[in-house]
């Protein structure tokens, strides 16, 4: 077989809004079946992205290719292949969960019987059964996400956009989400997601594109995106100055603290980085009082290449 | 399936979720009880003294006849205001976007709320005209006549309800969608709806004459009740399937433009 055609090919694509310039020039390459995360503070450009991307409304330059059609040429042929859900629920709040999957169903044009299984099959798979009776309108937010992915998922999309998928969601619901969607890229389709979440882009995402100002600073994996940055260290902390003396003697280059009675030794964050370092301190017979493994994460990467942090901070209970 | 097939699938589709939403906010109690207030009212409170205007002697009877044409195209203005705040309304959910970025004929949310408002209109003048028939109406139309009366109310509703989607889609809020189009009940009364035009002044008789509500009014009650129709046919058709055309582009036009967060 031959390499799989791209999922999405984005060249140069740009969007003003009046004077105010939102895309300056975008470049996205995203291979199919792979998770794509576009990073980005509030008013980076992101859900403008999706919108163009998902022909929901047009670029004023540039090209993009969705599943091999031009959103711009063939927005149909886009749309055929495509499943959003947005940042604001899709939903219609005055059907029931189930007459909204049904509405999919047939705007999918499913046949009857088959749109009948499929909708019975979503609502168990969301673990919406129990409440497919029930007007939307009295779900809760988690249960909304739910069903508006769902309602992505009945005519079997190959690309899904999901912008923001648990922005303002409990952190219980969030890690639903975050399997949903694992086991959503594990059935093959292509996902792009985007967050302001740098720890949720990290969990879900092969490759990942930092936006800002409407233009693309920095693109790779979450690792490689690590490495552009100071690496990780390790942290020691001792009991008094005579611990704190006889470790920096033993451990070669280090960032030390007198006041605080700490040493920072740089690590790689693995284990045998962390191994070496506690032999070395066995060899010379120094206790340690509290040891901090710092691996750099999205946020330090942000900081490293825009100068200033991320306005969006972790979520609250993300574990990382 | 060709595209013809799906316009027609996914208008079905819209018109079954229009008429599930309907049924929990229904807008025809709205629709039959104006028209039927506005009836009694000017049966009972003026049509005594109007009916003598209209034939000399000719009091409440005469004027209930007179006055039922004029009655339905009042009914049938209504429906412009609710569809407009029902497609307002919609437009401002996010299940919109979603239709927007699904490989579906297009205008077919529009169309659905089209349709389902007519089926709720014609209902609703079916009722119109049972309780004008209980006050006094006496059509003397035969089966012809009445299937081309039907006809001609279901083009003014339909020509009616692609101005109201127009309206619900070009304001800018629910509130804006609700008054656009509040000018159109005005209509019946500047024409030939409650008294003939000829009783007006010279500029108001000239809007009344030429209007489009007019001519619908005059071939309604030549249909219905007798009497010369001429011209007014023409009129009207031309008038309803014009409005019609042009309101559907229209709309078509405002839906396609890019929705501006």
């Amino acid at each position: 077989m031959t390499t799989p055609r791209p999922a999405l090919t984005v060249t140069g694509l740009r969007k003003s809004y009046g004077k105010t310039p939102v895309l300056q020039g975008i470049d996205l390459h995203v291979p199919a079946g792979t998770v794509f995360a576009l990073l980005g503070p509030n008013g980076a450009g992101k859900t403008t992205t999706v919108n163009i991307l998902s022909t929901l409304i047009r670029a004023d330059g540039g090209r993009a290719e969705v599943a091999g059609h031009d959103v711009a040429a063939d927005p149909d042929g886009a749309r055929s292949a495509i499943g959003v859900t947005g940042q604001f629920s899709a939903v219609d709040n005055l059907l029931t969960g189930a007459e909204n999957l049904m509405l999919m169903a047939d705007l999918n044009h499913l046949p009857r019987v088959e749109g009948r299984r499929r909708v019975t099959e979503l609502l168990a798979r969301f673990d919406l059964a129990d409440a497919a009776a029930k007007p939307v309108v009295t779900y809760s937010g988690g249960m909304r996400r739910r069903l508006d992915l769902a309602m992505t998922l009945v005519g079997k999309p190959e690309v899904i956009f999901l912008d923001e998928p648990t922005t303002g969601l409990d952190p219980r619901s969030r890690r639903t989400m975050w399997d949903i969607i694992r086991d959503l890229v594990a059935s093959g389709v292509t996902i792009f997601l985007t967050t302001q979440y740098l720890e949720e882009a990290d969990q879900l995402a092969d490759r990942v594109a930092l936006l800002d100002h409407g233009r693309i600073i920095a693109e790779g994996t979450p690792a490689e995106l690590k490495r552009l940055i100071p690496g990780g260290h390790i942290r020691l902390r001792f009991a008094g100055p005579a611990e704190l003396e006889s470790a920096a003697r033993a451990l070669g280059p280090n960032t030390r603290d007198d006041d605080a009675l700490t040493l920072q030794v740089p690590s790689d964050g693995g284990v045998g980085s962390l191994r070496a370092v506690l032999d070395r301190l066995d060899r010379a017979a120094v206790e340690v009082a509290e040891l901090t493994v710092h691996t750099p994460d999205l946020d330090d990467v942000f900081l490293a290449l825009t100068g200033r942090p991320d306005s969006a901070t972790t979520p609250e209970g993300a574990i990382r | 399936m060709s595209t013809a097939a799906y316009a027609l699938r996914d208008s079905t589709t819209m018109l079954r979720r229009y008429l599930v939403r309907a049924r929990r906010y229904p807008l025809i109690i709205y629709l039959i009880g104006v028209p039927v207030v506005m009836l009694l009212l000017f049966v009972y409170v003026f049509g005594g003294t109007l009916g003598d205007g209209i034939a000399a002697g000719g009091g409440r009877e005469v004027y209930a006849n007179y006055v039922t044409p004029g009655i339905l195209l009042l009914a049938i203005a209504g429906v412009a205001q609710g569809t407009a705040v029902g497609v307002a309304q919609d437009m401002s959910e996010g299940i919109i976007a979603r239709f927007r970025t699904m490989a579906i004929f297009r205008p077919s949310v529009l169309t659905g709320h089209v349709l389902g408002n007519l089926v709720q209109m014609l209902l609703a003048l079916a009722v119109v005209i049972g309780v004008a028939i209980a006050v006094g109406f006496r059509p003397t139309a035969g089966v012809a006549e009445w299937l081309a009366a039907a006809g001609l109310l279901t083009l003014i509703s339909l020509a009616v309800t692609w101005f109201g989607v127009a309206c619900g889609l070009v304001a800018k809020s629910i509130e804006s969608a609700s008054n656009l189009p509040m000018p159109l009940i005005l209509l019946p009364f500047m024409g030939s709806g409650f008294v003939p035009t000829d009783s007006m002044p010279g500029p108001v008789a000239w809007f009344a004459q030429y209007q489009p509500f007019t001519p619908m009014m005059e071939t309604l009650r030549g249909l219905l009740l007798g009497g010369p129709i001429g011209g007014n046919a023409v009129g009207a058709v031309a008038w309803g399937a014009g409005i019609t055309a042009l309101c559907y582009l229209w709309a078509k036009r405002l839906y396609r433009r890019d929705p501006i967060r």
